[in-house]
């Protein structure tokens, strides 16, 4: 039999709540959250980066957590789609942006596109439409043809802004 | 009054879930390593080949392998292979796979080993090790090669044919003779792929207690995975449920059952006493799922001075890869959609599906009919050049009229059927998609932008779209003592807002406020009879089965409350959930009370239900409690199962920039009108339109699978298949026609794949009017349509008649 893998104890800070687990190496960190932690609103579409299923903030910027391996993570603050709504459960802007476009369809590549537009509107307030098309330009979603995930990038500017008084 | 749901942009049920995270895909149920083992597949990396030795021993040194399964180790029916889903008479050798490779592999990919591992770390490690020894033999690629013949795929199919159809209608050979005029051309179309962002995924587990299985699969069937499971597995049928949880978009590929995972992961998990699951990854997706498309047409047409065609004669060559588990569905559907709103005076099409060494070709939406509706609209734009009339014109003259339904085309359809087209008005629709693009005035605009040095062309894509394909679909709907109403239908969703469109259905059939509705789907515990999510069908059967299935609902609870109120049943009605006396909304009885009722209980289980025990309300001694022809509960089901197809319809318009430098295609605008009949929720229905049209820009300007000579999949990765992004659809603007289909109760007709229908014709029509070059193939990348204009330049057989009746003219012109 050849050696069992290294195990690395890690503690993995998401949404808020340190997680204790123990995993190899080369377990991605989409894996950890999926498995070890049960996180399973973090989708993974591809596996290599393109698809941005997977994409959960790290320190506020988004990344494709099937890049990046668990061990790397530690230390750092990670929110998943998970904890994107309010602790009293109360809807983000783009969640609720997202239900009222039709914004998704499947919804498997939703929790990506929702992280990655949370963090794009704070970066841009205010996007205009070429701009909310760029802003999701590097996810990938077969069902909904990206029409009303352009929209709903507008809608959840216009919800946040009005949420938190500038 | 309870607001009418059915028409309504209703908000989806199903986004709460989804979008916080809660949404449970089949990889979701259990987590790898931890609630179940895990399996990965060693695959074939060679397109065609002898297997002459499997050799584990490495494998078995990998820390967490859990045990290797190959060929050797099926038995019982499981050893025997796949099954032919849909056999058909055209089928001269019909050739299936088995769940594991047996001697032979036919396509790279194809499963060869099925390896567990503690999780799907171990097994892809284990996987690794295994030795697989190969006799090469030549691989069959690509539809030139297929024809050849030179090498075969299966030595039992010659000329590599699976099947061989025709069907006519009229004297084609005596209207070709004597027509005005006649063309002949050839068209050819890649390969593309569904590619929805979840995979394919199963988990099964075995309760050893009960002897039962539960299988959770990413499927658009489960009632028949759960079938084919039972009958491969050798187990009853009640001793198998089957779930489609949520599913990650399937566009076609998930109607393929049972995949060899379907069968083998079950397999393993009887056998371990352990969960087992099995999510593959996007390369397995690309390699070993499931593709589409590929064709070469050879057509002739015969055409009068005014464009009518008078007969048309169309040859297909239909790659369907390795095997052919689907049967000829997708040629079938090709040749006899190709008709869309047209009439022909004869016509004939002849159609070779032919075994490749590549990955096997079943629908992806659309299934066939992108390619029908290629061939038909490049007609009719070659038509309109040689004639010198405007493209709109030539297909006038060749409609059927609305006058005209039900209109019988005199063939077989894909469901055994008569081609017979239901409703419809489309001259209606192309006068909506002219003024949708201001088509009258175009051809000055393309003209005054060409001075200006901008090459910018139109064009139109028109098709039908037979929908709603039996053989039925059933539902089930409940009201519970809460109140809440549960409906249940059997086929599945990957999306389509399901959970939705048929509360719709049922708030408005029942007279129940919409959030009351909870509706299952793809769940055989709760609905064990359908058939599946396919063919545009699933608002068309399921949707008039559970309108059907509460209308039984509505009957019993007037009955049930109209003796509880000495009522009349005709002076009662149900709104929002009350039951109650015409005129006299005050005389009433709530719903979920007529469901106490409806069940005669001797036991009370809390104090609503006392007033259904024997001591504890009205009751008549005379009579037994439950009735002859009663059953208890206050529920109903029942089943909608068509004569026939109904027939929805769509025109398509784009407006294309060609870059003059480069030859990138820019879409400018796209239009978009359609006819689903009545629609249940026009948000919804737009949202599949723009979907599909999206999936149809992905397979006119950047989608194929590029296959080398060896069979090798050169692109099976999402950074090397370019599927569109947001930056390359245009914005999609969408018109609504409704001509109710005659053939069901509700007047719908289905909506799923007609996006995707007509965009690789209205898009090489909208090219081939910028450039006046003939676009004969699909997709067409910038350097492609380069090499295109180059050639033109020098051979003007590649261009329109319009362009060298101009230049002649210029060239006569002095100025």
């Amino acid at each position: 039999m050849t050696d069992p893998e290294v195990r690395y104890d890690i503690t993995l800070n998401i949404n808020g709540t340190p997680y204790e687990i123990s995993v190899p190496a080369r377990r991605l960190l989409s894996d950890a959250i999926r498995h070890d932690l049960g996180m399973t609103g973090t989708h993974v579409g591809c596996e290599h980066g393109v698809c941005g299923a997977c994409t959960v903030l790290v320190d506020d910027r988004p990344m494709r957590s099937c890049l990046m391996f668990a061990v790397s993570a530690e230390g750092l603050s990670i929110k998943t789609i998970e904890g994107l709504a309010g602790a009293d459960g109360s809807l983000h802007p783009v969640q609720q942006a997202f239900r009222d476009c039709h914004a998704l369809q499947c919804g498997f590549c939703t929790p990506g596109f929702m992280m990655t537009i949370a963090a794009g509107i704070v970066d841009n307030p205010a996007p205009d439409a070429d701009q909310a098309r760029e802003m999701i330009s590097g996810n990938l979603c077969r069902c909904t043809g990206y029409q009303n995930i352009q929209a709903a990038v507008l809608r959840a500017a216009q919800l946040a802004s009005t949420a938190v008084p500038r | 009054m309870t607001t009418k749901q059915f028409g309504e942009r209703v908000k989806r049920y199903e986004d709460n879930r989804l979008i916080r995270g809660e949404g449970r895909y089949t990889d979701d149920v259990a987590r790898d390593g931890l609630d179940a083992y895990s399996a990965a597949v060693v695959r074939s990396p060679h397109a065609h080949a002898r297997i002459t030795n499997i050799d584990v021993t490495d494998a078995l040194e990998v820390p967490g392998l859990v045990a290797i399964y190959t060929y050797d180790d099926l038995t019982g029916p499981l050893a025997g292979p796949l099954p032919l889903l849909i056999p058909h008479p055209s089928i001269l050798s019909g050739v299936t796979q088995y769940a594991l490779a047996k001697d032979e592999v036919n396509y790279v990919g194809e499963a060869i080993a099925f390896v567990i591992g503690t999780d799907r770390y171990s097994a892809e490690d284990a996987a690794e090790k295994i030795e697989v020894s190969y006799e090469y033999l030549n691989p069959v690629v690509g539809i030139p090669a297929a024809r050849a013949a030179v090498d075969l795929v299966h030595q039992s199919a010659p000329g590599n044919i699976g099947a061989h159809f025709e069907q006519q209608v009229g004297d084609v050979d005596g209207a070709l003779a004597t027509a005005p005029h006649t063309l002949s051309f050839k068209h050819t179309i890649e390969r593309s792929a569904c590619t929805p962002m979840e995979g394919r995924a199963v988990h099964a587990r075995w309760d050893a207690v009960d002897h039962s299985l539960r299988v959770y699969t990413s499927t658009q069937a489960s009632t028949s995975v759960r079938a084919a499971i039972a009958a491969k597995l050798a187990l009853d049928l009640s001793q198998v449920e089957v779930i489609a949880p949520d599913v990650g978009g399937g566009f076609g590929v998930k109607i393929v059952h049972p995949w060899p995972e379907e069968l083998l992961t079950p397999m393993a998990a009887i056998a371990l006493g352990r969960p087992v699951k099995y999510t593959e990854d996007r390369r397995e997706h690309f390699i070993a799922a499931a593709h589409e498309r590929a064709q070469e047409h050879e057509i002739t047409v015969g055409y009068d001075d005014n464009g009518r065609i008078l007969a048309l004669d169309v040859r297909i060559w239909h790659d369907h890869g390795a095997y052919m588990p689907y049967g000829v569905i997708v040629p079938i559907i090709t040749s006899t959609q190709l008709l869309g709103p047209y009439k022909p005076g004869a016509y004939r099409c002849i159609f070779d599906s032919l075994y490749t060494n590549t990955v096997i070709v079943t629908p992806y939406r659309g299934a066939g009919r992108p390619q029908g509706v290629f061939a038909m609209e490049r007609t009719m734009d070659r038509i309109a050049d040689d004639l010198g009339l405007d493209r709109t014109v030539v297909r006038a003259a060749n409609f059927i009229q609305p006058d005209e339904f039900p209109y019988d085309h005199g063939l077989i359809f894909q469901d055994g059927r008569p081609l017979i087209y239901d409703s419809g008005d489309y001259p209606q629709l192309l006068s909506m998609l002219k003024g949708m693009v201001d088509w009258d005035s175009f051809d000055q605009r393309r003209r005054d932008a060409a001075a200006q040095g901008q090459l910018i062309g139109l064009g139109i894509g028109c098709y039908v779209e037979g929908t709603g394909v039996g053989p039925y679909e059933g539902g089930h709907v409940q009201v519970e003592t809460n109140g809440k109403v549960k409906v249940s239908t059997g086929l599945t969703s990957q999306g389509q807002g399901h959970q939705t469109a048929f509360a719709q259905i049922v708030a408005d059939e029942l007279g129940v406020p919409i959030e009351m509705v909870e509706v299952t789907t793809g769940d055989t515990r709760r609905f064990p009879y359908a058939v599946g999510t396919f063919a545009s069908r699933a608002a068309v059967m399921s949707g008039n089965a559970i309108a059907l299935a509460a209308r039984v609902v509505r009957a019993k609870a007037i009955k049930i409350s109209a003796e509880a109120m000495e009522a009349a049943p005709e002076d009662l009605e149900i709104v929002d959930g009350f039951v109650r006396v015409k005129g006299s909304p005050d005389q009433s009885m709530a719903l979920q009370t007529v469901a106490v009722l409806s069940n005669p209980l001797r036991y009370a289980f809390d104090e609503a239900t006392k007033a259904a025990t024997q001591f504890g309300g009205q009751n008549d001694p005379d009579k037994p409690p439950i009735a002859d022809d009663e059953e208890p509960g206050l529920e109903g089901r029942d089943y909608y199962s068509p004569i026939r197809s109904t027939f929805a319809a769509g025109m398509h318009a784009a407006i294309v920039q060609i870059d003059a430098a480069t030859s990138e295609i820019s879409i400018l605008k796209y239009a978009v009108v359609h006819d689903c009949g009545n629609v249940i929720n026009p948000m919804i229905v737009e949202g599949q339109i723009h979907g599909g049209v999206a999936q149809g820009v992905g397979g006119a300007l950047y989608e194929r699978m590029a296959y080398d000579e060896y069979g090798q999949l050169q692109n099976a990765s999402f950074m090397d298949f370019l599927m569109p992004y947001a930056t390359e659809i245009p914005t999609i603007e969408a018109e609504h026609l409704q001509t109710p289909s005659p053939l069901n109760p509700l007047g719908i007709k289905g909506a799923g794949e007609a996006g995707v229908i007509p965009v690789s014709a209205a898009i090489a029509s909208a090219i081939e009017d910028a450039l006046d070059i003939r676009i004969a193939a699909m997709p067409i990348s910038p350097s492609e349509l380069h090499d295109l204009r180059i050639a033109a330049a020098a051979d003007s057989h590649l261009r329109t008649k319009r362009f060298i009746t101009e230049n002649e003219n210029t060239k006569g012109d002095p100025s």
